[in-house]
C-alpha cells in the first residue's frame, strides 16, 4: 500500500512539473485554452445547424439530441484530457526516446500520459461536463435511482472508452510509424459519430460503428436509457444498459494492444 | 523561366509521392469521414422531404464525397514549411534564391496538389461511388468549370496559408493562428455542411466578405450544378478576385516582413 502511495506521489510530481512548465507562457496558455473551448463549442454548434433544418435529427427532438451530443462531448473531452496526447508515442518510437520511459521503475503508459499531459485540454473537458449537466437538467428524464447512478457512471465510461481508443490507436505506432491519420478516423471520427443519434446512419456502416466498434454505447444507448425510450433500431433495452461493460472491454483490448506493442518495441538502434 | 516552374512542380509532386503510408492513411480517414457526413446529410434531407436547402439526395452525395477528396487537394489543414523556416532562420536561404519564395512555394504546392489529385482525390471518390448514387451533371460545361474552380481553390488556399506562414515573422509561433484557421476554414468553406443551410445573412456575408467559400463550396456547387452556368462563371470570377487580392496581400506582407528581418552573424 505504501508503495502505491509513493508511486502516485512521483506521478503527481511529474504532472505538476508539466503543468508548471506549460503555464510559464501565460498568455499563450490562456489563448490556447480559450481557443480550444471555442472550437469545441462550434463543433457542437455544427450539430445544431443541421438540427435547425427540420427541428429534429434522426427522429429525436432538441433536448434529446442535446443529451446525446453532450454525452459524446463529455466522454470525448475527458478521455482526450487523460490520453489524447498519447499519439505523440510516434515521436518517442521514432527518436528512440521511448527507451527512457522503459528504464524507469514506473509504468511506461502512465509516464507517457503524464509527460504528454496538455493543460490546454482542461478547459474543454470542463465545458463538456457543464454541457452534460445542463443537458440532464433540460431533458425530459423519468428519474429513478438506477437512472441517477447510470447518469453519473456513463460519462466516465465514455471517457474510458475514448481514452482506450486513443491508447489503442497510438499503439499502432510500434509497427507503423506514419499511422497517425488512421487512428484519427476512429478517435475524431468516433467523436463525430457519437455526436449524432445512430438512427441517422445506415447500412453496414451503422452496424459496424454502433455495435461492432461500440460507439453506440458512448452516447446513443445511454441517451435512450436516460430518456426511457425503446431503441428505434430494435435492440433490447438490456443491451442499452451495457455501456460500462463495453468501456471495460475497450480498456482491456487497449491494454492487450499496449503490452504486445511494448514487447514488440526494439528501439531505433542508433 | 518555364523550366524553373516545371522543375518546382515536379519537385513538389515527387516529395509527396514518397509519403506512401501517409497517403494511404489520409485517404482512409477521408473515406471514413465521407461515410459519416454522407449519412448525416442524407438523413437530414430525408427528414426534410428529400432535399436539404435545395440540394437533392444525389447532389448531397456528390457534395460530400467530392468534398472529402478535394480536402486533401486544397489541403487547407496542413501549413506550409514557411513558418517553421522563419522560426529557425532557414528562410534566409529562400530569400537569397533568384526566385521569389512566394512563387517557389506556389509551384511546389501545385505539384503537391497534383499528386493529391491522383491519389487522395480519387480514392474516397471510388469508394463513395460504389456505396452511393452520385449526381451526374446535366451540362457538359460543368466539367471544365469544376476543373477551373478547383485550380482557383488550390491557389486561393495556398495564398491563405502563405499569409498565415508570414505571420511567423511577427509571432514566431503560429499555433494559435493555425488552430483558429483550421476550424474556421472547415466550417466556413462548406466542409461540414453546405453554407446554404446557414441563415441567409450569414452565408451571404461568408460568400461576399471572406475567401472561405472559395476553398470548397465553390467547386462543389459547380459540380452539383447549383444555379446555372452563369452562376458558375460568377463563382469562378469571385474565386479569381480573391486569389488576386490575397496574392497582393502576400506581396505586401512579405515586403514588410523582409524589412524587419535581421540576419545575425558574419
Amino acid at each position: 500500500m505504501a508503495e502505491i502511495l509513493e508511486t502516485t506521489r512521483v506521478y503527481g510530481r511529474v504532472l505538476r512539473a508539466q503543468v508548471r512548465s506549460q503555464a510559464q507562457y501565460r498568455t499563450s496558455m490562456l489563448l490556447e485554452i480559450l481557443g480550444s473551448m471555442v472550437v469545441n463549442g462550434l463543433d457542437i454548434a455544427t450539430v445544431f445547424v443541421l438540427f435547425s433544418v427540420t427541428g429534429a435529427l434522426g427522429g429525436f427532438n432538441g433536448t434529446e439530441v442535446l443529451l446525446m451530443t453532450a454525452l459524446a462531448a463529455a466522454g470525448f473531452t475527458v478521455g482526450d484530457l487523460v490520453a489524447g496526447s498519447s499519439d505523440r508515442l510516434r515521436e518517442y518510437v521514432r527518436s528512440g526516446l521511448f527507451d527512457s520511459l522503459l528504464v524507469r521503475p514506473l509504468s511506461a503508459l502512465v509516464q507517457l500520459a503524464v509527460i504528454t499531459f496538455a493543460l490546454r485540454r482542461v478547459g474543454r473537458a470542463a465545458q463538456g461536463l457543464v454541457l452534460y449537466v445542463v443537458a440532464l437538467c433540460v431533458a425530459d428524464i423519468p428519474w429513478t435511482v438506477g437512472r441517477v447512478l447510470f447518469a453519473v457512471i456513463v460519462p466516465i465510461s465514455g471517457a474510458v472508452f475514448f481514452a482506450s481508443l486513443f491508447i489503442g490507436g497510438a499503439t499502432v505506432a510500434f509497427w507503423w510509424i506514419e499511422s497517425g491519420e488512421v487512428a484519427n478516423a476512429f478517435t475524431y471520427g468516433g467523436r463525430d459519430f457519437t455526436s449524432y443519434p445512430s438512427t441517422m446512419y445506415g447500412g453496414w456502416f451503422r452496424d459496424l460503428f454502433t455495435l461492432g466498434l461500440g460507439f453506440g454505447f458512448v452516447a446513443y444507448f445511454p441517451g435512450l436509457v436516460l430518456l426511457g425510450k425503446p431503441d428505434p433500431l430494435g435492440l433490447p433495452t438490456a443491451v442499452a444498459w451495457c455501456s460500462p461493460l463495453v468501456a471495460v472491454i475497450a480498456a482491456c483490448v487497449a491494454a492487450v494492444f499496449w503490452r504486445i506493442g511494448v514487447r514488440h518495441y526494439r528501439s531505433t538502434g542508433s | 523561366m518555364a523550366r524553373v516552374q516545371a522543375a518546382l512542380i515536379a519537385a513538389g509532386f515527387r516529395r509527396h509521392a514518397t509519403y506512401r503510408q501517409a497517403t494511404f492513411a489520409g485517404a482512409f480517414t477521408n473515406t471514413v469521414f465521407g461515410f459519416l457526413r454522407c449519412y448525416i446529410l442524407l438523413s437530414v434531407a430525408a427528414a426534410a422531404g428529400g432535399a436539404m436547402a435545395g440540394y437533392s439526395g444525389p447532389q448531397l452525395v456528390s457534395y460530400v464525397w467530392l468534398g472529402q477528396g478535394l480536402l486533401a487537394v486544397v489541403n487547407s489543414w496542413t501549413m506550409l514549411d514557411l513558418a517553421e523556416r522563419v522560426r529557425t532562420g532557414d528562410v534566409v536561404a529562400d530569400l537569397l534564391r533568384p526566385v521569389d519564395p512566394l512563387w517557389t512555394y506556389l509551384w511546389t504546392d501545385i505539384g503537391r496538389a497534383g499528386f493529391a489529385l491522383l491519389t487522395r482525390f480519387v480514392a474516397p471518390l471510388v469508394v463513395g461511388a460504389l456505396a452511393f448514387d452520385f449526381y451526374v451533371p446535366q451540362s457538359f460545361l460543368a466539367y471544365p468549370l469544376f476543373i477551373l474552380s478547383t485550380l482557383l481553390a488550390i491557389v486561393v488556399c495556398f495564398a491563405c496559408r502563405y499569409l498565415i506562414g508570414l505571420t511567423a515573422f511577427w509571432l514566431l509561433d503560429i499555433r494559435g493562428v493555425t488552430m483558429f484557421w483550421v476550424f474556421v476554414s472547415g466550417a466556413a468553406s462548406g466542409l461540414y455542411f453546405p453554407l446554404a443551410v446557414l441563415p441567409d445573412w450569414l452565408s451571404t456575408t461568408l460568400w461576399v466578405a471572406t475567401p472561405f467559400p472559395s476553398l470548397l463550396q465553390a467547386p462543389l456547387d459547380i459540380a452539383v450544378e447549383r444555379g446555372g452556368t452563369g452562376q458558375a462563371l460568377l463563382v469562378c470570377l469571385s474565386q479569381a478576385v480573391w486569389g488576386v487580392l490575397l496574392f497582393l496581400a502576400c506581396r505586401w506582407a512579405q515586403s514588410r516582413a523582409v524589412r524587419k528581418l535581421v540576419v545575425q552573424g558574419g
